[in-house]
């Protein structure tokens, strides 16, 4: 892959999540009810940052889970490769709480169909919001972000790196070209 | 969201002739991802949606049926159950027509015991389905033998250079014949012990000697089997309190092994005659974790069969 360009740096990923969180406090009035769920990898380090940035704005430490979504894939069978299965873990009741799904990049929406079945399987949330860093559009299902701290037009041959100081040791949006074959 | 890169899989698990260590080690490896699907608080997954896999059982089990079916369940597939102790079979149909039968109803997999040994491979060429094998006769139980490999690996790490040895009825147990298959792949040296009528002439993979004490010495795992009684003619054992003074696994003989060398049997245990039953109860037993684990073993050969590629 070739790097094209770094499209968020540090700053300007802190100030989206910062937006996103403010955002996620005024749609909900509060953060009575309210938890965020991480999907792995960095929607989970994403997750933790909304869940810091809230307690900041807010005074209170809302709850925060982790979901896998390996196993609800829907292509499995086309790809069919050795899964990578890692901890789903929602240490607390999701009956009747707002769930503010958290992922890096939304873009064909298949991740976040997986992510919703995997969610209702833990429990019965009131309602789900989706929030993401970056939007790259190319959706292949009726999906949308309730919160987005980036829309990116891409094209299908470019892919777009979320790194996060947790995960890549900093934060940046990059953007990279797939080299014809 | 990624995956790892992984070999091709045999769309079948007769015994492990098709089979290559790092196949089997990849397999091992998705188990232990399935052990995360099997500590959630809701035990299923979507992964096998729209599979329908047949337990056919030529043969009574409990555990291993339970097992296979709960697998194929956890991960969303339909189920049916075919007992050939109650069906069609008892009324003279063979195995052939029977599993034909059932291939036309859509089934996908076929999960198969029968006490004659060689049939899980006829019914592979009659079906042209996955097929995995729950034990023929005395030839080969592999996901047993997988479950094992799996249960050492987890208490000891790595297999490679460790010594395991295999004490009891060895003649009549296909659990010893797949161990030996599979242990020495993974880099363990397997030594099998009984006494002499019931140790056959040879088996591949395992060096055979009637000498506990031998086989127990600075072993780093003792696996035990059953006295098959119901496989076994008239005489042999000699005797059963013959049997016991000789080759019982206690406390005293367990000494001979490694400190805390850990104890598996495969089940159904005779307590008290091939092992010393406090000792199935004790720290050093894996008895239990080797029925937690056959879950999570089985549910990876079969999300390997059904959706690995080929």
């Amino acid at each position: 892959m070739i790097f094209k360009s770094k499209l968020l740096n540090e700053d300007e990923v802190r100030r989206a999540l910062t937006r996103i969180a403010h955002e996620v406090i005024e749609k909900n009035k509060g953060v009575d009810r309210l938890c965020f769920v991480g999907i792995h990898t960095r929607g989970i380090s994403l997750a933790k940052r909304l869940v810091d940035l809230v307690e900041k704005f807010e005074g209170k430490r809302v709850p925060m889970g982790i979901l896998d979504i390996t196993l609800y894939r829907d292509d499995l069978t086309e790809i069919g490769l050795q899964p990578k299965v890692r901890e789903t873990r929602i240490p607390f009741d999701l009956g009747g709480k707002a769930v503010v799904l958290v992922d890096d990049v939304l873009y064909t929406g298949r991740t976040a169909r997986a992510a919703l079945d995997a969610l209702i399987d833990q429990g019965r949330p009131s309602r789900i919001y989706l929030a993401v860093l970056v939007d790259r559009g190319h959706r292949e299902l009726p999906i949308r972000a309730d919160f987005v701290g980036k829309n990116l037009p891409t094209s299908k041959s470019e892919v777009v790196k979320v790194k996060t100081l947790e995960d890549d040791g900093e934060d940046a949006v990059e953007l990279w070209e797939v080299e014809a074959s | 969201m990624s995956e790892t890169a992984t070999p091709s899989f045999p769309k079948h698990l007769l015994d492990f002739r098709d089979w290559s260590r790092r196949q089997v080690e990849s397999l091992l490896e998705t188990a232990q991802m399935m052990q995360e699907v099997l500590a959630r608080p809701v035990k299923k997954v979507p992964a096998l949606t729209g599979f329908t896999v047949a337990t056919v059982f030529f043969e009574p089990s409990t555990r291993t049926r339970i097992s296979f079916e709960l697998a194929a369940r956890r991960m969303s597939a339909d189920v049916v159950s075919f007992s050939g102790t109650t069906s069609s079979t008892v009324k003279g149909e063979t195995y052939r027509d029977t599993l034909r039968t059932l291939d036309q109803m859509g089934i996908d997999a076929y999960i198969l015991r029968t006490d004659a040994a060689g049939v899980p491979y006829q019914a592979h060429s009659w079906l042209h389905k996955p097929v995995i094998n729950a034990g023929d006769g005395w030839r080969a139980h592999p996901t047993q033998a997988l479950l094992d490999a799996f249960t050492l690996r987890e208490k000891l790490g790595s297999l490679e250079g460790k010594k395991i040895a295999i004490v009891g009825d060895i003649l009549h147990s296909r659990v010893a014949r797949s161990n030996a298959e599979l242990l020495p792949m993974l880099g363990a040296t397997v030594v099998a012990c009984g006494p002499a009528p019931l140790l056959p002439g040879s088996l591949p993979g395992a060096t055979l000697t009637t000498s506990l004490r031998e086989a127990l010495y600075e072993a780093d795992a003792v696996m035990v089997l059953r006295l098959q009684k119901e496989r076994m003619e008239k005489g042999l054992p000699p005797s059963l309190p013959e049997y016991i003074a000789a080759y019982q696994v206690n406390r005293e003989r367990l000494g001979w092994a490694r400190p805390g060398a850990p104890l598996l049997h495969p089940g159904p245990m005779n307590r008290d005659v091939e092992l010393e039953g406090t000792l199935a109860d004790s720290p050093q037993s894996l008895v239990e974790r080797q029925v937690a684990n056959g879950q999570a073993v089985r549910m990876a050969v079969l999300y390997h069969v059904l959706v690995g590629k080929s």
